[in-house]
C-alpha cells in the first residue's frame, strides 16, 4: 500500500518543520508550506490524502483552504489545527474537525488514520 | 408597641450612630433638615393662633384691671372728699351760727364735745384772729394764744376760705390732719384724726399683691402702705403729675407681671390717692380659660409631629433604599465589565502561549523519536525521562489554556428544548458514586412549574458540574447540599444549589469568578468558577453567591426561557 501523503500549512515554521520531520519519522509521507497561496498552487500538482491547516494565518487563513480543498478535491480530508479561541475564527454554522495546540502526535496520527482508512 | 417601635418609626435618624459612615450622616442632615422645615411651617400657624390669643386675652385682662382701678379710685376719692366736705361743713355751720368775735372758750369747748359726738375724728378746736392769734382752743393741749401769723397755711386760708393741711405726727405724735375754715377775719382750725381717713383708703375686692395709699404733693406717704414705705416716709414713686381726672399707667416697677399704677388727685386736699395693683398670673388665667382651644392645639401638634416625623423618617428611608440599588447597579455593570475584561486578556495570554507550547511540544517530540530510534545514545534514559517530564508539562499547560479559552467540548453552541429537573438528575447521576461514599445527603427540591427552556444543553452541564464540585469540595464527609429548581415571578428559570460546608470567607466572595483564583490551594486551577460565569453569561444567565464562614454557601443560577433573550 501506498504510504499515506499529507500537506501541513501553518506559518509557524519552526512547529510545521519539526512536525514534518515527526510525520516522516512514522512513515507519512508530509510536505510543509507557511502560506496557503504555496499550499493551494502546490494542490494542484499533487494529490494529498489529508490536509492539516493552521486556523488562523496572514493571508489564506485555514478555514478559505478548507473550503477551496473540500470543493476541488473532495477526496482530501482537511484538519484545522488552532491556538486561538475557536468562535471568531470562522463559520459557526459549519462542523468541522479541529485539534487545539499543542496536542500530542498521537491524536493526530490517530485522525490521519481515521480520515484515510474510512474516506 | 415598644418605645423602640416608635424611636424606629419615627425617630431613627434622630441621633448619630457611635461609628458613622459619611453617607448615613448625609441622610441624617437630610432628615433633620427636612422635619424642621416641614415641622416650622406646619406648626407656625399653630404658634401664631396661640400667641394672637393669649395676647389678646391678655390685653381683655389687663383692660379689665384698668378699669377696676379706675373705679377703685373713684370711690376712694368720693369718699375721702365727703369725708373732709363733712368735717369743712361742719366747721362752715359752727363759724356761722355764731359771731365768731362773741365765741367763749366754753363756747369752743362745747362745739368740739359736740363735733366729736356727731361727726367724729376731731381732736381739738380753737379759734385764730385775723391776727394769726390763737384766741380760743379747747383740746388735750394748751394752745391758747399761739400765734400762727407766719404759717403758711394762715395766709392761703386767707386768701381761699378753706385749707387742709397734710399730715403730720404732732405733739402726740398720732398722725393726722388739720382743717381750717374762714368767716370774715376769724378762722376756725380743726385737728382731725387721720385714723378717720385710713378708713377711706382700701379697695374692696384687694388681692395680696394690691397696695393703695395716700401721698402729698411732696411725695410724703399720708397713710400707711404695704409695698412701699410707712406712714410720713418719702413714697418710692414718683410724685403723679397735676389732672383733675384719674390717671393710669403701667408700673414700671417689675416687669414680669404687668402692673398698673392709678392715681387721682382729691380736690381741695393736698392728697393723692395711689393705687397699685398687679394683675393675676396671665398666663395661669388664660390657661384656665382656654382649656379647649389649648387642648386642640396640643393635640394638632402633637398629631403633625408624629405624622411629620413619620412621613419624613419613610421618605428618607426610600431615597436610601433608591440609592442603595442604584449603587448596586453600577456594581454589577463594573464587575460585569471586568469580569469580560478579564476574561479577554486571559483568551489572549492563553493564546499567545499556545503556539510557542506547540513547538515546544513538537521540538520534544521530535528528539524522542530520534533518540528512541538510537539504541546508544549517551544516557540516553536520563534525556527520554526529561523529554517525558516536557512533554507532560506542556500537556499540563494545555489543559490550562485551552480550558481558559473555553474549548472544553465544541466550538459551536447548540440551542435544544430542555427540562433543566432531568438535566439537573442526569448531572447527578455522575456524582452518585462519590455522594455515596462520602455519605452526603443530596436533596433535591423540583418545582412542578418549571417550564422547559430553550438553551445549551452541554454547557448548562458543565455550569452545574463545575458547581456541584465545588459544593462537593466544600463539603465535609456527611453533609447535606440540596438542589432546587423553580419558575421564577418574572419567568425565569432558577436553579439554587447550597452546601452546608465551609463557606466562603467575605473578602474571598469578591473574586471567586476571577480566573486563578482558588482557594483550594494546589489542587484547584482556579478556573472552574471563571469558566461558570462566563458559559451562564453565554447562555443568557446570571449566577450570584450567597456563604457565610461556617454555615455554607449557596449558589444561585439564573437562566431566561429562551438564550436568545438573554436577562441583562
Amino acid at each position: 500500500m501506498e504510504s499515506i501523503k499529507v500537506l501541513l500549512i501553518d506559518d509557524e515554521e519552526e512547529f510545521i518543520s519539526t512536525l514534518l520531520e515527526r510525520l516522516e519519522f512514522r512513515g507519512i509521507a508530509a510536505k510543509a508550506f507557511t502560506t496557503g497561496a504555496e499550499a493551494l498552487d502546490h494542490l494542484k500538482r499533487e494529490h494529498f490524502d489529508a490536509v492539516v491547516a493552521d486556523l488562523k494565518m496572514p493571508g489564506i487563513d485555514g478555514m478559505e483552504i478548507k473550503r477551496t480543498v473540500e470543493r476541488e478535491y473532495p477526496d482530501t480530508k482537511v484538519l484545522l489545527v488552532t491556538g486561538h479561541g475557536g468562535r471568531e475564527s470562522g463559520d459557526e454554522e459549519a462542523e468541522f474537525d479541529i485539534l487545539m495546540k499543542p496536542f500530542g502526535i498521537e491524536a493526530l496520527l490517530e485522525w490521519i488514520r481515521g480520515a484515510v482508512g474510512n474516506p | 408597641m415598644s418605645t423602640e417601635f416608635f424611636v424606629r418609626m419615627l425617630v431613627p435618624w434622630g441621633k448619630a450612630a457611635s461609628a458613622e459612615s459619611k453617607e448615613l450622616r448625609r441622610y441624617r442632615l437630610i432628615w433633620w433638615r427636612t422635619v424642621m422645615l416641614t415641622l416650622a411651617v406646619a406648626l407656625m400657624p399653630l404658634v401664631v393662633m396661640a400667641g394672637v390669643n393669649y395676647y389678646l386675652f391678655r390685653k381683655s385682662l389687663q383692660s379689665d384691671l384698668q378699669h377696676q382701678i379706675s373705679q377703685d379710685l373713684s370711690n376712694i376719692s368720693r369718699s375721702i372728699e365727703a369725708v373732709i366736705e363733712e368735717r369743712v361743713s361742719a366747721l362752715r355751720l359752727v363759724i356761722r351760727e355764731h359771731d365768731p368775735a362773741t365765741l367763749t372758750a366754753d363756747d369752743v369747748e362745747t362745739t368740739l364735745a359736740n363735733l366729736q359726738a356727731s361727726f367724729g375724728g376731731f381732736v381739738d378746736l380753737g379759734l385764730i384772729d385775723r391776727h394769726g392769734i390763737q384766741v380760743h382752743y379747747s383740746g388735750p393741749y394748751s394752745l391758747e394764744g399761739h400765734n400762727y401769723a407766719d404759717e403758711d397755711w394762715f395766709h392761703q386760708v386767707r386768701l381761699r376760705g378753706i385749707y387742709v393741711s397734710d399730715v403730720f405726727l404732732g405733739h402726740r405724735h398720732l398722725p393726722h390732719f388739720v382743717v381750717v375754715v374762714r368767716q370774715r377775719d376769724y378762722l376756725l382750725r380743726a385737728t382731725v384724726d387721720m385714723q378717720l381717713l385710713h378708713r377711706q383708703v382700701f379697695i374692696p375686692d384687694s388681692r395680696p399683691s394690691d397696695d393703695v395709699f395716700l401721698v402729698n404733693q411732696t411725695g410724703v406717704l399720708q397713710t400707711n402702705s404695704r409695698f412701699h414705705g410707712k406712714i410720713l416716709e418719702a413714697c418710692p414713686l414718683p410724685v403723679p403729675p397735676y389732672s383733675p381726672d384719674p390717671q393710669i399707667s403701667e408700673s414700671m416697677e417689675e416687669s414680669a407681671i404687668p402692673s398698673f399704677l392709678g392715681s387721682s388727685y382729691v380736690t381741695n386736699t393736698p392728697f393723692i390717692i395711689i393705687v397699685v395693683r398687679r394683675a393675676a398670673n396671665v398666663l395661669g388665667e388664660w390657661l384656665r380659660h382656654s382649656t379647649e382651644m389649648v387642648a386642640f392645639l396640643l393635640v394638632s401638634a402633637v398629631l403633625i409631629v408624629i405624622v411629620v416625623l413619620w412621613s419624613m423618617t419613610a421618605t428618607v428611608e426610600r431615597i436610601r433604599a433608591a440609592d442603595l440599588s442604584r449603587l448596586q447597579m453600577f456594581r454589577n455593570v463594573e464587575y460585569t465589565s471586568k469580569m469580560a475584561t478579564i476574561g479577554r486578556l486571559a483568551a489572549s495570554v492563553a493564546h499567545e502561549v499556545n503556539n510557542p507550547m506547540a513547538i515546544i511540544n513538537e521540538k520534544a517530540g521530535l528528539l524522542q523519536d530520534l533518540i528512541r530510534s538510537s539504541p546508544d545514545y549517551p544516557n540516553r534514559e536520563k534525556v527520554l525521562r526529561s523529554l517525558d517530564g516536557i512533554v507532560r508539562s506542556v500537556e499540563r499547560c494545555g489543559t490550562v489554556t485551552h480550558r481558559l479559552l473555553g474549548f472544553t467540548r465544541r466550538l459551536k453552541s447548540r440551542r435544544e428544548e430542555i427540562d433543566l429537573r432531568l438535566l439537573v438528575t442526569e448531572v447527578l447521576g455522575f456524582l452518585e458514586k462519590e455522594a455515596m461514599h462520602r455519605s452526603i445527603d443530596i436533596q433535591t427540591d423540583f418545582a412542578e412549574n418549571t417550564p422547559r427552556i430553550m438553551s445549551d444543553r452541554g454547557q448548562l452541564e458543565e455550569v452545574l458540574l463545575n458547581i456541584l464540585n465545588n459544593a462537593f469540595g466544600a463539603t465535609e464527609n456527611g453533609g447535606r447540599i440540596s438542589i432546587s429548581v423553580h419558575a421564577d415571578e418574572r419567568d425565569r428559570v432558577v436553579i439554587n444549589v447550597a452546601d452546608n460546608g465551609c463557606g466562603i470567607a467575605k473578602e474571598d466572595l469578591d473574586h471567586i469568578f476571577e480566573p486563578f483564583f482558588s482557594t483550594k490551594g494546589e489542587f484547584g486551577t482556579g478556573l472552574g468558577l471563571c469558566i461558570t460565569y462566563e458559559l451562564v453569561r453565554k447562555v443568557g444567565g446570571t449566577i450570584g453567591v450567597w456563604s457565610e464562614r461556617g454555615s455554607g454557601t449557596r449558589f444561585t443560577v439564573t437562566l431566561p426561557l429562551d438564550m436568545e433573550r438573554p436577562l441583562e
